[in-house]
Parts: C-alpha cells; sequence; structure tokens
C-alpha cells in the first residue's frame, strides 16, 4: 500500500510524524505557526502542537538561525523554516561561521542537530532576488549536510533522517515542486542521508540530477527511449556528503554522463560531479562528461527569458544526444 | 577611588575568592602574552587584562548550571566559569589537551560541562546563539539563565538588534553584558556610534537596563546578583553595560598607538585587583602575608598551567579530520 500525496503533504507529514516522536522538536520561522508557512509546509501544525513548539519569529533571518543554534547547542532539535534560500544570504554569518564549525571549533564538544529549511526555484517570474539556487553554496562547506529531495517519498524520508541527524542540515526544497505528487510508503520510514539513488535503468548513458531536474531528466529519458537510448538516471538527492560510488558506479556502467543542474554552471554542483566522475571513471568514460545548467545571468524576470535561463527537458535530450554521436 | 558601597552580602570567603579570580585572570592573561612572544602560542590573543572584575563580578553570582556565551576576548570569562587555566592555556598552545583539544584556539575555548557555550569570533556573532539557549531553557521550563558578553563594537552589527529584538519579544532568560572598554579594535565609541552613551541601544527595546562602574567587582556583583535574580525569577532579559578599560591592544600584536600613555595611566588608577587588595585589607583585616600567600598560589597554578601545555602532545594527525560531523 501506498499513498499518492504532494511534495508539500510529504514534507508536512514528515515533520508532523516526528514532533509526535519526540518533544524537543520546535519549528520556527517567518510565518509558520498562524500563517502556515509561506508554502503553507507547515500548515496544522500550530494546531496540534501549540505555539510553544511551532514559533513565528520576526523577520530577522541571522537570529532566527542563531536562535536555532542556540538552541541546538543545549538539547532541543530545531527546525527552522528560512522561507527561501534567497533569504539565507542574511543568515549566511550564523550558517557557515557557527552552526557549521562549532562541533570542530569545541574539539567535538557540541552537538547542532538543526536543519533548516529553505525553498529555491526559478521558473515563478520573482525576478533575480527570489529566483537563487545556492546548494552549492552550502555544498562546500565541511560540517554541513545539504539535502535536496527531488520527489515526494525522499521528501518526506529524508526530512525525517534530517531531523534525526547531529548535525546541522541545509534541507533544500523547490518551490515548483511543492504541488507534484507521488507515492509515498504507508507508515514509518527513513531515507538514509548520502544517499544518491538510481532512480532509473539504463545502460547507454547516466544522467545525473537533483530536485526539479530530475523530474525532467526522468521525462528527458521516456522520450530518449523513443529515441533508442537507453538512459540510467541517478538521483544525487543529499548534495553534501556526496554518495560517488553509486554515480561513479553507474557512468563505469554507461560510458557517459550528463549532469543536469537548476544553479549556475561555474563552481556549481555539476562542476563537483563532474571531476568525482574524472576521478573515480575517467578510463571508462567513452565521451566527455557534460553538463546543462542554468545561464549564467542573475534570473530575468520577462517569462520568455526566464525560461530560457532554466534548463528544460530538450536541453537534457540535445546533450545526451550530442554525447551519444547522434546529435 | 572607592569602592561601591551599594553591594550583595557576601562572605569573607566569598570575597577572597573573587579577588583570587581576578587575579588569577590577570596572571593567566600576562603569562600568556609573555608566551605569545616567546612563539608558544599562535594566532590572534586577546587580552582581558583590567576588564576582570565583569567576567567575576558577573559569573561568580550565577549557579554551576547556568550558561556564559562569550566573544573572542574570552579567557577570563571560561576561567570564571570553571575550566581549570591549564586546559585553557594547553589549548592557546593548540595541543591535544586544550579545552577545544587544541582545534579552536584563544577564540574559541569552550567547556560543556562547566556551561561555557564558546568563545565566538565573529563580532555579535554570539547574540542570536544566547536567543536560541534562553528559548530552550524557557521550553524546558528550567530556572537557569543564560550571560551574553559582547563588546562594544557590537552593538553596531545586525545580529545585536535581532537578538535583543527577539529576546525581549519572547520574554527569555538572557542577560546581555556589553562590556564596554571604549575601543573597537582601534576605533573609539565615538567615531562608531552616532549615540556615545551605548546603553541607549537598549532602550528601544524597552529591555531593563543598568550601567556599572566596570572596574568594581563588588559594584558588578552587586549589579549580576540583581539582573540573574530577575531573569530567574521573571523569565525576562536584562542588559548590563559595564564600562571598562583594556589595559593591552586589541590583541597582543597590537601596540594600542591610537590611545595616550596618560589614558592607559589614568585607568590603571582604577585598577579592580588593586581597589579589591585594599577592601580586603580595610575591611576583612587580610594582612599582607595573606595577599602574599594568595599571589603565591595564583603563581604557582598559572606555573602549572604553562607547564602543563608545555608538556602535552599536539593534536595526533588523525585529530584533523575528527568531529567535522557528529
Amino acid at each position: 500500500m501506498a499513498q499518492t500525496i504532494t511534495y508539500r503533504e510529504a514534507l508536512n507529514q514528515a515533520l508532523r510524524e516526528e514532533m509526535r516522536r519526540d518533544s524537543n522538536i520546535l519549528v520556527l520561522g517567518e510565518d509558520v505557526a498562524a500563517y502556515g508557512g509561506a508554502f503553507k509546509v507547515t500548515e496544522g501544525l500550530l494546531q496540534e502542537f501549540g505555539p510553544e513548539r511551532v514559533i513565528d519569529t520576526p523577520i530577522s533571518e541571522e537570529a532566527i538561525a542563531g536562535t536555532g543554534i542556540g538552541a541546538a547547542m543545549v538539547g532541543l532539535r530545531p527546525v527552522v523554516e528560512m522561507m527561501t534560500i534567497n533569504f539565507t544570504t542574511l543568515a549566511m554569518d550564523q550558517i557557515v561561521n557557527h552552526a557549521v564549525k562549532l562541533r570542530y571549533m569545541s574539539g567535538g564538544q557540541i552537538k547542532i542537530p538543526l536543519v533548516i529549511r529553505a525553498a529555491q526555484a526559478a521558473g515563478l517570474q520573482l525576478g533575480a532576488q527570489h529566483s537563487q539556487n545556492l546548494e552549492s553554496w552550502y555544498a562546500h562547506v565541511p560540517g554541513l549536510k545539504v539535502v535536496a529531495p527531488s520527489v515526494p517519498a525522499d521528501a518526506k524520508g529524508l526530512l525525517k533522517s534530517a531531523i534525526r541527524d547531529g548535525n546541522p542540515v541545509m534541507f533544500i526544497e523547490h518551490e515548483a515542486l511543492y504541488n507534484a505528487k507521488g507515492n509515498v510508503p504507508d507508515g514509518e520510514y527513513l531515507t538514509p542521508l548520502a544517499k544518491a539513488e538510481v532512480k532509473r535503468q539504463g545502460k547507454d548513458v547516466t544522467i545525473i540530477s537533483y530536485l526539479r531536474t530530475l523530474i525532467l531528466a526522468m521525462k528527458a529519458a521516456e522520450h530518449l527511449a523513443d529515441l533508442g537510448i537507453d538512459a540510467e538516471v541517478v538521483d544525487v538527492r543529499t548534495l553534501r556528503p556526496l554518495d560517488t560510488e553509486t554515480i561513479v558506479g553507474s557512468v563505469r556502467k554507461t560510458h557517459r554522463a550528463v549532469i543536469v543542474e537548476e544553479d549556475w554552471k561555474s563552481v556549481g554542483m555539476g562542476a563537483e560531479i563532474s571531476a568525482r566522475i574524472l576521478e573515480g571513471a575517467f578510463d571508462y568514460l567513452d565521451a566527455p562528461v557534460m553538463r546543462v545548467a542554468l545561464a549564467e545571468v542573475p534570473m530575468p524576470y520577462s517569462k520568455p527569458l526566464e525560461q530560457l535561463a532554466v534548463p528544460s527537458q530538450d536541453d537534457i535530450v540535445m546533450a545526451v544526444r550530442q554525447i551519444m554521436g547522434k546529435a | 577611588m572607592a569602592i561601591s558601597e551599594k553591594r550583595a552580602i557576601l562572605t569573607k570567603n566569598e570575597l577572597i575568592s573573587m579577588y583570587k579570580e581576578m587575579l588569577l585572570i590577570r596572571t593567566f592573561e600576562e603569562k600568556a602574552a609573555e608566551m605569545y612572544t616567546r612563539g608558544k602560542i599562535g594566532g590572534f590573543l586577546h587580552l582581558y587584562s583590567g576588564q576582570e572584575a565583569v567576567a567575576v563580578g558577573f559569573i561568580s553570582a550565577l549557579r554551576p548550571d547556568d550558561y556564559v556565551i562569550g566573544a573572542y576576548r574570552e579567557h577570563g570569562q571560561c576561567i570564571a566559569k570553571g575550566t581549570d587555566p591549564k586546559y585553557v592555556m594547553a589549548e592557546l598552545f593548540g595541543k591535544v589537551t586544550g579545552i577545544s583539544k587544541g582545534k579552536g584556539g584563544s577564540m574559541h575555548l569552550f567547556d560543556i560541562e562547566k556551561g561555557f557555550l564558546g568563545g565566538h569570533g565573529i563580532v555579535g556573532g554570539g547574540m542570536p546563539l544566547a536567543v536560541g539557549v534562553g528559548l530552550a531553557i524557557k521550553y524546558k521550563k528550567e530556572d537557569k539563565v543564560c550571560i551574553c558578553f559582547f563588546g562594544d563594537g557590537a552593538v553596531n552589527e545586525g545580529a545585536f538588534h535581532e537578538a535583543m529584538n527577539m529576546v525581549a519579544l519572547w520574554k527569555l532568560p538572557v542577560i546581555y553584558v556589553l562590556e564596554n572598554n571604549l575601543y573597537g579594535m582601534g576605533t573609539p565609541i565615538y567615531r562608531a556610534s552616532s549615540i556615545p552613551d551605548l546603553i541607549r541601544r537598549a532602550s528601544c527595546y524597552d529591555i531593563e537596563r543598568e550601567q556599572v562602574d566596570g572596574m568594581d567587582v563588588l559594584a558588578v556583583r552587586d549589579t549580576a546578583e540583581r539582573s540573574i535574580r530577575l531573569a530567574r525569577e521573571h523569565s525576562e532579559p536584562r542588559f548590563i553595560e559595564a564600562i571598562t578599560y583594556r589595559y593591552r591592544g586589541h590583541s597582543v600584536a597590537d601596540p594600542g598607538q591610537y590611545r595616550t600613555k596618560e589614558e592607559v595611566e589614568e585607568w590603571r588608577k582604577r585598577d579592580p585587583i588593586v581597589r579589591m587588595e585594599k577592601y580586603l585589607k580595610d575591611n576583612l583585616f587580610i594582612t599582607d602575608d595573606d595577599l602574599i600567600a594568595i599571589r603565591d598560589e595564583v603563581n604557582a597554578k598559572v606555573q602549572e598551567a604553562v607547564d602543563f601545555a608545555e608538556s602535552s602532545p599536539f593534536p595526533p594527525p588523525d585529530a584533523l579530520y575528527e568531529d567535522v560531523y557528529a
């Protein structure tokens, strides 16, 4: 048995189940309580758990992050919602200088079991300040875990694992996926952190992605099958620590790799994944690793320009055909 | 200058132990400076000499299970919270026996067992953490308090204002202690703050506030008792501005040429340790011999700390990758 629910509902279920299990879990952030969350992920939590555990904060990103860290230092397990990743720029000091480093700098005395949830995406015509993908900023820093689920089942299982983890976790959601539906197992389950998953088996080429572009990659793979190309699709799921084994293992099998990401190509996740493939599967490659990424521009507002900037299913199909010598 | 008459009732032992603690911190810091010039200590070394009355006055009024958060001039606060100076000195030496296993250094001392929650190197960075600690105390319905020390430079950081607003809004048992030593690195307050009267910074958050002579340990202790009691009993924040002075530069590498010799000398006349000595002699009939005995004891303790640090090993290579993740 499984239920078909949205990505949003899956996240909500994860929060509810974990909060029922452990009274040390608090949810805090801008408009998470009475309003139910900017993207309605925390809807109903206030009613069930009360204002002591579901806490509306002022619009003060640095202090919200710091509050989460301070509470985690002395034994709570806060889940902080930063609304969108664009606003985490205001909390960078607390995330990068404090959450991530306190364990190491204290010689292991401190644990920071903190989840920072942040939505990101382009595609909703929100302009350059609200349409960024900053996962590579956070994946750069040792001590942080960075999670990016693409389907409801993983959204739920990964969020539950992130909450139970003893480390600060940047949990990145995709704004355009909240209404996406998918099958989610009934009952209690956890999706392990730091494990990529082969979402589609194939033998000709590996497409590696996460978040919304993973969904596009799956669709592209169906299209490619009609063209006689059998694509394997790897969902990275956790961006740090990166599951090199699954990625490299797949490329060793298919001998070709296309990485699809919604962040900028320069110094982005694709660059890192590409380097790992070269380190681990160079001798297996029949073609250079290809990357499909965001245009190197601040996101434009105008719809046609915005669509042009973001990777599309067609871009993925074209990249695969090119790498297969069938462009 | 006379010592404050308005004060908490303290036993002779408490008074002596406050004196001893201040002397220990001073002696420790002067020894650390010596070790720095001998190349035993690296990095930045921000010394606390001159400010001892603030840490000792406040922390001596806490319970062992209360919390303290410091900034980067925190050796004295860590020692006052109960950490054996030998673990602090070993940390400064970068040794594996250091309180942070040699991973933190001067600016990042942590002693979780003693409730000392760091040592934070970013100006104002510890202030939001104190909000979280206060929130956890209130959520768990404990009657602990958290003292958060910060310098005058921090009042111009956004973190200060965000934290002050939240702590007041949520009525958390946090005591923010501004150690106003008049300089943010080499910049005097009047060149950094639109109002030189920094206590007014708390007024728009409607937090109960008080100014105290940070060179007078008994006055500080009295303010501490009062603010800690109110924070503990009513779960409310307090804001204290302790006016104090650092005798040395911003760090050991800073000769402090932005201040005049006369200014430093003026402040040294108000030395909290000298004043406390006089108080003990005048009021408790402590003799010079008693003071010499205390000094010998403190010197021995600091020497023991240096010997411990010196003879301790550096962290093994394996430690490089330890404690990145839990």
